[in-house]
């Protein structure tokens, strides 16, 4: 049995230390929002945060996740103030969705390191997340409405 | 009209002959002696106790109403839109309801291709155009096409679905005046309650069970925009917040209890089957539960999805060879021989006198070409199956519902009523959920696990590999120029077919010329006294279906290249020339207004350079205008202006949101994208072969919609085929290099 923290709950889970940690909450724990796109670290769909940092759940391997704390976009605290899911519906960001979770953990931890990022800031950070149905005006235009609001609030 | 009254029950054929000048489309083979008509209303059957339904879009029962989504919704914002439009007559407002996706059903065939498959060009309104488009109707009424595509879902929609809102307000008002004994006029609707004079309110939901003992007041009219509260105006599309939250179930998302998961390994060669397969290693892996054999390749089920992708990626497979060329530089040679007379598929349109006109003034000549390119949404193709002794059960995204029975069916030797259809959410389409290959081997899987669900899910480099693509078209166009006018233009493609191939296998074959490789090459709207349109249909190519845009994405490309090339070669500026020479007004209007939104005033100088195009597709004219600026590392997009005439912007902010997302589709897979085969598979498996645009390359999108169309159009796709000439002739303008062939980034680079 493997132990991890997943959204402040300890859980328990019996696979081979190989598997990642995007399928052990996919199909182990039933998390959904961390999404399969192509496995090898392309497209940033399985976005979560393990210990704060923003981390492609297809490439960490579970047993070197054992001990950690991992969050996923259901465990963010008080989600109905998050500055930058409130940008999300502000903006009306998603078109299909299927990318978006992974876009607003990439943003989360972005705006924790950078407060207010520049456009070149943003292209850095944000470049290895895929959107195939293109919303990348809207993403752009959310993040900068997230960073003033997170300021304002301050 | 004598061969329409003449329709089998099995199965009809409707041949060149059947409307004015044929409708590009064939035999449709799917109905069932017993299968309901367009008449029936398919929710009457499900219906509990107390409950009515008016139509096929409109359910209510004593404690919730529910509004039926006809169109599959693939991210384009239709399982918001289409609820709304019902919504806005209804009086409901966002959240006094539920959603619900469309069952397989006639009821639901799509009104909107009556205009594409008519063969008539968009800007055509004359009686013989209307007419043939009316028969097309019919047609599509008999045959129960239901389907998503084309850029129809609001041209369906529009009309139909605030009738059907309409029908159910004013109902439940008879209801309400049969019940309070107050006449019909003196009562008005709010918020889901039918309001007395007196000021009291009668819920919906209260009036259900009264509402279905009479009869529909059938002719209800829907207001007039001008009263609309929702639609037309910014609203937030329904499904944003359960995405940003994460709370929506994708098809991907779906479990069902005592279920086990399933991945495949299918014959690269697509289409071919399995010749014999070890799998002795995969046997013995964690969580692998049985190994399967089906009819083209293996499957393994295990206790979860990436057990089963690591087991089946071990197994050792013999695969007959593909039925099309193993080495791409062969296809490329195959599209080149393929401007023969035995290869054409249709002289299109014809204008004056073409070979004279060519032989008048200087000759321009180009040759273009566009690759196959991959689908990829970012949800790969999945699905859960449930095969039992009476039928079987599938939950699916698919754009498609009764061909999916179809499919399914044949491959298992059931009946299409036998499989019941459970449409889900998608995580993109672009096209790839138009086709078939999760639906059949599911199918096949399900079979051979019989009372045990089984979820599928596809490797990014399984769904690559079986990814049907884009076709793949070579242009060889003529044109001359005299006195500084455009005096002939002998547009000439070989392409492969898309919607051929897709309607080949959804079991309606057509024998008819493929009217997608029309799209962009014969609805040229300059005034171009010589002018020619033809399509060759190659073959023994690899099947290709339709990506966003269809034949409009390659075709746009190589007409609205060469146009520019003569432009340039008359001496003439591309965007007053084409505004000069457009021949439909309200068309020239979107030119003018793309213009205007740039403050175009010729050539920038100093490395910058700007293209424009133009492209009506699926009968929305597009104009679009890209910057670019030639930089040390390479051509970098500044910004792109965009004007599209949909007759009507029922949802303004998904409006533009779907017009800068085909932007950036169109572009991004312009730059960088292609497939190309080898030993016949595929080679690029993954995002990094097959990248398309990424956020520090997306430019800003100045987007404008315009209302002066006759009809609503729809705005899915018509953005997409302009962006990739503009691009070019913006680069042509920047450096004085013109590139003919996608992708780009083979011939110049991109920062």
């Amino acid at each position: 049995m493997i132990e991890l923290m997943v959204n402040g709950i300890k859980r328990s889970v019996d696979v081979v230390p190989e598997m990642p940690l995007l399928w052990v909450l996919r199909d182990e724990l039933g998390i959904t929002s961390p999404k399969y796109g192509c496995g090898v670290a392309q497209c940033g769909a399985c976005t979560v945060h393990i210990d704060g940092k923003a981390v492609r759940s297809c490439q960490a391997h579970i047993g070197e996740v054992a001990g950690k704390s991992v969050v996923t976009l259901e465990g963010l605290d008080n989600k109905e103030q998050n500055p930058v899911l409130q940008a999300w519906i502000e903006h009306q960001v998603p078109q299909c969705g299927y990318c978006q979770t992974g876009q607003i953990m990439q943003t989360i931890s972005l705006l924790a390191r950078i407060s207010k990022p520049t456009d070149e800031q943003i292209n850095q950070v944000m470049s290895g997340n895929l959107c195939r149905c293109g919303t990348y005006p809207r993403i752009r235009a959310a993040i900068h409405a997230a960073a003033s609001r997170k300021m304002a609030e301050k | 009209m004598g061969h329409m009254q003449s329709l089998s029950r099995r199965a009809f054929v409707f041949g060149s002959a059947a409307v004015a000048g044929g409708i590009a489309f064939g035999a449709y083979g799917n109905a069932e002696a017993a299968a309901p008509s367009a008449s029936d209303n398919p929710l009457a059957a499900g219906l509990g106790p107390d409950s009515v339904t008016f139509n096929p879009w409109v359910e209510i029962s004593p404690d919730k109403i529910t509004l039926i989504a006809q169109h599959a919704d693939i991210g384009q914002g239709v399982g918001s839109v289409q609820p709304i439009m019902i919504a806005e007559e209804m009086d409901l407002d966002p959240g006094q309801f539920e959603i619900r996706f469309a069952s397989p059903s006639p009821a639901y065939f799509n009104t909107g291709f009556a205009d594409e498959f008519a063969p008539f060009v968009a800007a055509d309104q004359s009686p013989a155009a209307e007419e043939a488009r009316a028969a097309t109707l019919e047609w599509l009424r008999k045959s129960g096409l239901q389907m998503t595509g084309g850029s129809s879902s609001m041209p369906d929609t529009y009309e139909k679905l605030r009738v059907a809102g309409a029908v159910a307000r004013e109902t439940l008002k008879a209801a309400a005046a049969r019940r309070s004994g107050i006449a019909v006029a003196d009562l008005r609707t709010e918020s889901g309650h039918v309001i007395l004079p007196n000021g009291s309110r009668i819920a919906y939901v209260a009036l259900a069970a009264e509402a279905a003992k009479i009869p529909p007041v059938l002719d209800a009219k829907p207001r007039d925009p001008s009263k609309w509260r929702m639609l037309g105006k910014p609203m937030q599309r329904l499904d944003i917040r359960a995405k940003v939250m994460g709370e929506l179930k994708f098809g991907i998302d779906m479990k069902m209890d005592g279920m086990l998961y399933a991945s495949v390994k299918l014959n690269p060669g697509k289409g071919q089957p399995l010749k014999s397969y070890d799998a002795s290693k995969a046997r013995a892996m964690p969580g692998v539960k049985k190994i399967l054999e089906i009819k083209n390749g293996v499957a393994v089920i295990a206790t979860n999805s990436w057990y089963a992708m690591e087991a089946v990626d071990a197994i050792a497979c013999e695969w007959a060879p593909s039925a099309y060329p193993a080495e791409q530089a062969d296809h490329w040679k195959v599209l080149e021989s393929s401007f023969k007379p035995e290869f054409l598929g249709k002289e299109w349109r014809k204008i004056g006198d073409i070979e004279t006109g060519l032989k008048t003034g200087t000759r321009v000549e180009a040759e273009y070409r566009a690759p196959y390119v991959a689908h990829q949404p970012l949800e790969p193709l999945n699905g859960i199956g449930l095969v039992t002794d009476t039928g079987m059960e599938i939950w699916v995204g698919h754009q498609s519902p009764r061909f999916v029975q179809w499919v399914a069916a044949t491959a298992i030797g059931l009946k299409p009523e036998q499989v019941t259809f459970h449409n889900q959410w998608t995580g993109g389409s672009f096209g790839h959920r138009l086709e078939y290959e999760n639906v059949r081997v599911l199918a096949e899987i399900a079979n051979q696990m019989k009372g045990t669900p089984i979820k599928l899910v596809f490797s990014r480099e399984e769904d690559f590999l079986q990814d049907i693509p884009r076709q793949i078209a070579i242009a060889r166009h003529r044109g001359s120029i005299d006195k500084g006018k455009i005096v002939a233009a002998d547009l000439q493609l070989a392409s492969t077919a898309p919607l051929k191939g897709l309607l080949e296998r959804s079991g309606t074959p057509s024998k008819d010329p493929d009217g997608q490789l029309a799209a962009g090459l014969w609805n040229v709207y300059y005034d171009i006294p010589n002018f020619r349109a033809t399509s060759y249909e190659a073959q023994g190519l690899s099947p290709s279906t339709t990506w966003r845009s269809v034949g409009a994405s390659t075709s746009g490309f190589f007409t609205e290249s060469f146009i520019d090339e003569l432009i340039h070669a008359a001496g003439l500026d591309p965007m007053k020339a084409r505004i000069a020479m457009c021949t439909v007004p309200h068309y020239r209007k979107v030119l003018e207004t793309v213009a205007e939104m740039s403050d175009w005033k010729g050539p920038l100088g100093n490395g910058r350079g700007r293209g424009v195009a133009f492209v009506e597709s699926f009968g929305t004219p597009t104009a679009e205008v890209v910057e670019v600026t030639a930089t040390d590392r390479g051509i970098r997009i500044d910004k792109v202006w965009v004007a599209a005439d949909v007759g009507k912007v029922i949802d303004p902010v998904n409006f533009e949101s779907q017009v800068q997302g085909g932007v950036v589709w169109g572009l991004g897979h312009a730059i960088n994208c292609e497939l190309t085969y080898s030993k016949g598979a595929a080679q690029q498996t993954n995002y990094n072969h097959h990248e398309a645009m990424r956020i520090y390359q997306c430019p800003v999108i100045e987007v404008r919609g315009l209302e002066n169309d006759p009809k609503v159009r729809g705005v899915g796709e018509p953005p997409v085929p302009p962006a990739a000439p503009a691009l070019a002739n913006a680069i042509f303008a920047a450096t004085g290099k013109r590139i003919r062939e996608m992708p780009f980034n083979k011939f110049i680079d991109f920062v």
